[in-house]
């Protein structure tokens, strides 16, 4: 327990990508099993335990200690698992820490009334970052800016592997993964997956630069709609015991079968086979795609309600097919898979799982002509649904990751506006000392006698030299200071407007605006335009996805 | 108590006084407790050779040196100097008058500390204490564990620089002491505004090792190495040329890890120079007194300790200790 709460302690305060992982690799090479087996089940979400009640916690220590410094406590630290773990008194014979082994195999055996005597035990046994960890860990609550991929991501990079490899082996490895740190130290063999309804690593598409299109044959190309929902594979298989399996992946390998059981019904027909699909996730009401702001109702969700199944049906819109019959297709060319898929989709005969159409072109000027109107080159009423274009080299193998020169995308022009910057805060890592992130706002009312409200927040789309600019005109110009953040100075007659970028606009009762933007970021730093030139709130209500 | 702090009447001097006054009496060289510009003041050799190394020789126009336990006649009153602990020169002054003792500890601390003397307990009937880390959240680890974690982190990372904020008096020169007595030899790289405190601290006989004032121009070289700064300078233009610096600060407030995220702080070392809630309390015990004034920090809880304990306790809430040194740290660098 005392590595792995030293590693949750640290990587809690490391901002940077990079840091995570070294420290992330360092601690799995030097920790033996299963210790960091069980500490990679905790950082992927694997571990599977009955949470305890944030109550039980908080009643084991007022019976220790005094209510009144426990609420000073509480009020300063502000933090209930952090106040506990500090305010937690040293017992005369504290006994051994506990591994985190220990307390994984316990809390699975532990029964309810047994269980605050144990939690009493170990808190007694750990020092005060141990008993934080405990606690967070218990309690369900590590939020230390840490993804199972990354975690994955750590473990591949012990033996100089890809995250994908280990991705590839994942699924229906057994906590505490002792066969896969075996394989990644080179001491044993790669291991069997067992899993029958195992994740696949996604194929991804590089955006489309002009000079691309250029160099490239349109005749090599088919084209597809981009659709604005989320990227999925949906896979059926059958156990050992001959038992259907079926899962809905997220497409960084997440297992998301609980947010959605109205697919699941699809998947389970017997029609469906053994088979893995890539596909895009919608909400599909009355034969029309909805916007994504309605699929957002679904998401992260851990149990869904049939009222929001019932006002969100969800659908899957196919467009690869990676296996089917213990067949691995994802080495035939892209043609091939698209014309097993085709057949699949028509046998399934299924209502929530329809085929994602292609986009017929003869040049790029026809492809041009489509993405700037889906509507009408074929797309219909599900227009407002479509991000833009992916173009698929006909012979394209699916190849995990990004591969060069075979799948790209094509957005949609995003949206654009001129905003004012109203507050900056400092970033983190390399950029920790610069004020690198950006709240602008529009104009609510005329220049000069209403005011500016913010709609938003950017921290890119600036080069290096700009973020240094920025960054002296946000230091010289600041009005006044709230912790971290500046407030700088924007008036009708003073101030600087940014050009932001941002892929869509949603309604939100959360923003004193009104409106939520997508992917905000900095398109151009507008130095010689006047505040009062900036955008106004109609402009943007104007972009607004009709209710 | 009077604008300017604590006072004694019988005496006609304050202790730690905040604005310029007739006489001083100045716990330690902090600069929210040892101000510019008073008449005389009376402190420890340490304490006035910090002052005199900070505002320069015209600090005051009459010093005079205490002398450790030694008793000083003033006016109506008995003044006697103990060690607290806290920094180099640190004194608690203990005020007699008819047989009634009043100990102003200043900040102490109980905790080991290579840099300075240790803290005497002085039997006392009332005793002035501060707060600053007065809520029982605050349990210190020893300083040689938190230096351990810097140099693990060192050698985890030995292409980015370590930076380390830490006050310029007393802190910086713990924590370098606390390093070396851990084998770390190596030159240890130092913001100009550590430079002269650090220089003194040698002069008086703390051996800190070698030392190299960091030349701007050779910042991107200086990866792996560890460079102690004031706190404010580490999120400052001046942290930037280091290669992939690593925000490291040592502070009693590292404890909480809010504080620690707020100051967007990568490697939280917990050392503070200031005593934690077991010390505060087993000090109270310590100098069996019967009536605590609390100065500063946390005093509410602490107050309700107390009280528990049958002491009469009353918070002074006094405003303008506390805030250490950082804003006059970073004027030293300009």
């Amino acid at each position: 327990m005392k590595a792995f709460a030293a590693l949750f302690d640290r990587l809690s305060f490391e901002p940077s990508r990079n840091g995570k992982l070294r420290l992330m690799t360092a601690f799995f090479r030097d920790t033996p099993d299963p210790e960091r087996g069980y500490a990679l089940a905790a950082l992927t979400d694997s571990l599977k335990f009955q949470h305890a009640k944030p109550a039980l916690v908080r009643a084991l220590l007022e019976e220790r200690v005094d209510p009144v410094l426990f609420n000073l406590s509480y009020h300063f630290v502000g933090d209930l698992s952090e106040t506990v773990a500090l305010l937690w008194p040293k017992p005369d014979n504290p006994g051994e820490p506990p591994l985190l082994s220990t307390v994984v195999q316990t809390l699975a055996t532990t029964s309810r009334a047994a269980f605050p005597r144990q939690l009493a035990l170990w808190l007694d046994a750990l020092d005060e970052i141990g008993r934080w960890a405990l606690l967070k860990l218990i309690t369900g609550s590590l939020r230390i800016g840490v993804s199972a991929r990354l975690a994955k991501t750590a473990a591949a990079a012990m033996g100089g592997r890809e995250a994908n490899e280990v991705e590839e082996v994942w699924h229906g490895l057994p906590i505490p993964y002792g066969p896969l740190f075996a394989w990644l130290e080179n001491t044993g063999p790669r291991p069997d997956t067992i899993d029958p309804a195992p994740f696949r690593p996604a194929m991804l598409a590089h955006p489309l630069e002009e000079r691309d299109a250029a160099s490239l044959d349109p005749a090599d190309f088919i084209g597809e709609w981009k659709w604005d929902g989320i990227r999925v594979q949906a896979i059926a298989g059958v156990d050992p015991d001959g038992h259907r399996v079926v899962k809905l992946y997220s497409r960084a390998g997440e297992d998301v079968s609980a947010s959605f059981p109205d697919l699941l019904d699809s998947l389970l027909l017997p029609r469906f086979g053994t088979t893995a699909v890539d596909g895009e996730l919608l909400v599909m009401r009355d034969g029309l795609v909805q916007p994504f702001g309605a699929l957002q109702q679904r998401l992260n969700r851990k149990s869904v309600s049939v009222k929001a199944m019932a006002e969100f049906p969800v659908h899957l819109r196919a467009y690869d097919l990676l296996a089917q019959d213990g067949e691995d297709l994802r080495t035939l060319p892209f043609t091939e898979r698209r014309a097993r898929l085709e057949r699949f989709v028509m046998g399934l005969d299924d209502p929530k799982v329809d085929l994602s159409p292609t986009v017929p072109f003869a040049s790029w000027d026809d492809l041009a002509a489509s993405r700037a109107d889906p509507a009408g080159a074929g797309a219909g009423a599900d227009a407002e649904a479509i991000e833009g274009l992916m173009l698929k080299r006909r012979d394209s193998p699916y190849v995990p990751g990004r591969p060069k020169g075979l799948w790209f995308k094509w957005k949609r022009n995003p949206f654009n506006v001129d905003a004012v910057l109203m507050y900056a805060q400092r970033g983190h890592g390399k950029r920790a000392s610069f004020y690198s992130d950006y709240t602008f706002g529009v104009w609510r009312g005329e220049p000069g006698e209403g005011q500016l409200v913010p709609v938003g927040k950017a921290y890119s789309g600036f080069t290096d030299q700009e973020l240094a600019k920025l960054d002296r005109y946000v230091r010289t110009n600041t009005i006044s200071r709230f912790g971290p953040v500046r407030e700088v100075e924007h008036t009708a007659e003073k101030g600087l407007v940014l050009e932001i970028l941002f892929e869509g606009l949603n309604r939100s009762s959360r923003h004193k605006s009104g409106v939520a933007m997508r992917f905000p970021r900095v398109a151009r730093i507008r130095w010689e335009k006047p505040t009062r030139e900036a955008d106004r709130i109609e402009t943007l209500e104007a972009m607004l996805e009709p209710k | 108590m009077t604008p300017a702090g604590l006072y004694c009447a019988a005496g006609d001097f304050h202790i730690d006084a905040m604005r310029p006054v007739d006489r001083a009496l100045v716990t330690h060289g902090h600069s929210d407790h040892a101000r510019a510009g008073h008449r005389s003041v009376l402190a420890t050799a340490q304490t006035l050779d910090i002052m005199d190394t900070r505002y320069g020789a015209d600090f005051c126009h009459e010093r005079q040196v205490a002398i450790l336990g030694k008793p000083i006649r003033i006016g109506g009153v008995t003044v006697t100097f103990h060690p607290a602990g806290h920094v180099l020169g640190s004194a608690q002054i203990t005020v007699e008058k008819n047989g009634f003792t009043v100990t102003v500890s200043g900040d102490y601390k109980r905790a080991h500390d290579p840099t300075c003397l240790p803290f005497e307990p002085v039997r006392s009937d009332a005793f002035v204490t501060e707060a600053t880390f007065g809520l029982p959240v605050f349990h210190f680890p020893e300083a040689r564990v938190e230096a351990q974690k810097l140099l693990a982190s060192q050698a985890l990372f030995p292409d980015r620089t370590h930076l380390v904020g830490a006050y310029a008096l007393g802190k910086a020169q713990r924590v370098i002491r606390t390093l070396r007595d851990l084998g770390y030899e190596r030159p240890i790289y130092l913001h100009g505004a550590m430079v002269r405190l650090c220089e003194l601290y040698a002069r008086l006989g703390v051996d800190l090792g070698p030392l190299v004032r960091v030349d701007p121009k050779e910042r991107g070289r200086l990866g792996g190495e560890i460079v102690l700064s004031p706190p404010g300078a580490l999120r400052d233009t001046w942290a930037r040329k280091f290669p992939d610096p690593l925000t490291v600060a040592a502070s009693g407030w590292m404890r909480v890890r809010a504080r620690a995220r707020l100051k967007g702080v990568e490697l939280p070392l917990i050392v503070s120079d200031h005593s934690d809630w077991a010390q505060l309390c087993a000090t109270v015990k310590d100098v069996g007194c019967s009536e605590l004034w609390v100065t500063h920090g946390e005093a509410d809880a602490l107050v309700h300790w107390a009280e528990q304990q049958g002491i009469a306790a009353r918070p002074l809430h006094m405003i303008g200790y506390g805030e250490e040194e950082t804003e006059e740290a970073l004027d030293e660098a300009a």
